[in-house]
């Protein structure tokens, strides 16, 4: 049998499953971003600190991220647009969980492509017709998948990676979002 | 007022606890089988008016009670589950008091000590088979749900005449949500049903019970020491299966059919507004991916190469409604299908996790010698969540119980 790698590292993760059944405190997590506001509708946030297995957490590096709009919405396209950034988010993590699970199902993957379609009635926004929601109406997830398996495992590896996906969780349940002004 | 005192008590006068009792008897065990109400009580007492078993007559079988009937394909009802277990009690002459309730339980140097309506109880060992659905589970967010709309459980539901007319939302896909489901639309009522993950099944499989061939495969044979994610399938929702004599499949599809709307996941509520999650299509996926498997698992077993009917994917609509606004008047009823715990109050031995659940290893709980467990989801094997499995079940706890019995697994006659 030839060993499959995709380059993850289940183990490690199913032994932290099994640690953190016993150990819920451990499993608390917090995320953290700072955002700075440059100039008309373009802010720049960064990450690099976060809270997880009871002590802080420091990324290998800082990550910056441009925020703003396009020039069809009059603005100077410095970065984009921040609603896009959920599904940079929804991308990542439903790839990232195909990439698990096919490493936990022994499958091995040659390619993975998504094309990710928010669509987006933006009078929402713009407060043209509050009938309209502000964000998205739907988005569609459209895999490329190259592997060495069936259809119907290829398609069992998209449904299962949704299941345990945090970001498709965070986007199709309501999460408590609470503004303040410190 | 001294206790009395019985080598062994029986909690539940159930298929499950009757079991216990004929394999007691086998072995001369001196035992009583405490019983709140009456034999068969959650039968009598905590169902709807239309349900029957999901396993066809033939699969019935109890210990030393084959079904021999005129109809093996057919599916008891409620009232004649309570005839099979009262006519199971009877042959076996079981030593049950009803109306007995269990108050506490708690062990002791050499047993445990019972507390009961009707005075105390020393034993050696006690069988806890007071079952798996006593109380219904709702969640939390229930309590914010608008006052004019009204809220009832499967223990609480009868029959469609008990629910005013106007929409009902039926929340959970199990085989409760979908009767129930079906039951109400059926009626006239418009129905919504928020749907989770749920299990798939087609009532036939090249013709034969579905059940047939879960019985036949090996399936239900896994032990739960087997079983990949013994916790996850511990509290897998029953399949979406009704027993009726048209034997009928009852999936997501067949609901859409009769006009029931199809909505996601109950998550929230929000200023009198349900909100429901846009997820639907995947757990649809999950189910249909999982259905397919197992059929294909049946075929591989049974040796057909020859294409199966092809059962269709659950259609899903285009777009399922987000949120739904439960003081405007659409919504009328809910209905709480949302699952079943046992209830443990009485139990006063540290033997529940940090979920309320019984730990037991294929139903011996390690953590208290002598305490045993009956008559719960996939307790030794997958057969074990349906009345076929507690022959198998029964006969190993009571053997065990009598191992640890003075003269150790001696057949009892001997003091």
């Amino acid at each position: 049998m030839t060993t499959i790698d995709n380059g993850v590292n289940v183990q490690a993760l199913l032994d932290a499953r099994e640690v953190l059944k016993g150990a819920p405190e451990a499993a608390q997590f917090t995320w953290r971003a700072n955002s700075k506001w440059t100039k008309g509708v373009h802010s720049t946030t960064t990450i690099e600190k976060f809270f997880g297995l009871g002590q802080e957490q420091t990324h290998k590096n800082e990550t910056e991220f441009a925020s703003d709009h396009p020039a069809v919405f009059a603005a100077e396209d410095n970065g984009i647009t921040p609603i896009e950034y959920l599904l940079v988010g929804l991308a990542g993590c439903l790839t990232a969980g195909v990439a698990s699970v096919a490493q936990n199902r022994g499958i091995q993957l040659r390619s993975v492509e998504a094309t990710v379609e928010g669509n987006h009635d933006i009078r929402g926004i713009l407060g043209a017709d509050s009938d309209v929601r502000n964000g998205y109406n739907d988005i569609k997830v459209t895999f490329h998948i190259d592997a060495d398996a069936s259809k119907e495992e290829i398609e069992a590896l998209v449904a299962q990676s949704q299941k345990r996906s945090a970001v498709f969780d965070a986007l199709t349940n309501p999460t408590d979002v609470t503004v303040e002004v410190a | 007022m001294s206790a009395e005192r019985v080598t062994t008590v029986v909690v539940g006068a159930g298929h499950a606890g009757l079991a216990a009792s004929r394999f007691l008897t086998g072995r001369s065990i001196d035992h009583v089988v405490l019983e709140r109400g009456e034999v068969a009580n959650s039968w009598r007492r905590e169902r709807w008016d239309s349900l029957r078993l999901l396993t066809p007559n033939w699969l019935n079988r109890l210990p030393g009670l084959p079904y021999t009937g005129p109809d093996p394909d057919g599916y008891l009802t409620s009232g004649e589950v309570v005839s099979l277990v009262e006519h199971f009690a009877a042959v076996n002459r079981a030593p049950v008091r009803t109306g007995t309730e269990l108050t506490s339980l708690s062990r002791t140097d050499d047993g445990y000590h019972l507390v009961t309506g009707a005075g105390e109880i020393h034993a050696r060992s006690v069988v806890l088979a007071s079952g798996a659905c006593n109380v219904p589970v709702t969640p939390a967010f229930a309590a914010a749900v608008p006052s004019p709309v009204r809220q009832l459980t499967p223990f609480t539901y009868r029959n469609p005449g008990q629910v005013p007319a106007g929409g009902v939302l039926v929340v959970g896909a199990s085989a409760t949500g979908v009767q129930i489901a079906a039951e109400l639309q059926r009626s006239g009522r418009q129905v919504i049903l928020s749907t989770g993950e749920h299990v798939r099944l087609p009532r036939l499989h090249r013709d034969r019970d579905v059940l047939w061939w879960m019985d036949a495969s090996g399936v239900w044979d896994q032990r739960y020491d087997e079983v990949d994610d013994l916790t996850r399938a511990r509290r897998l929702p029953s399949p979406q299966l009704v027993g009726g004599p048209k034997r009928e499949t009852l999936d997501l599809n067949a609901l859409t059919e009769l006009g029931v709307e199809l909505v996601g996941r109950w998550a929230a509520v929000r200023q009198e507004s349900a909100l429901f999650s846009g997820g639907l299509r995947n757990v649809c996926a999950l189910a249909d991916l999982k259905m397919n498997r197992l059929l294909t698992g049946f075929n591989q077993w049974a040796g057909i190469t020859s294409p199966a009917e092809e059962i269709a994917p659950t259609r899903v609509p285009a777009r399922t409604r987000l949120k739904l606004d439960l003081s405007s008047g659409e919504i009328g009823t809910i209905i709480w299908a949302t699952g079943f715990r046992p209830d443990y109050r009485w139990l006063g031995v540290p033997v529940l996790d940090e979920k309320g659940r019984l730990r037991h290893e294929g139903g011996v709980v390690a953590d208290s010698p002598g305490l045993y467990a009956l008559g719960l989801p996939l307790l030794r094997r997958r057969r074990s969540t349906f009345l076929n499995g507690i022959e198998d079940d029964a006969r190993f706890v009571v053997d065990h119980l009598a191992g640890r019995l003075p003269g150790g697994s001696e057949p009892a006659g001997r003091q």
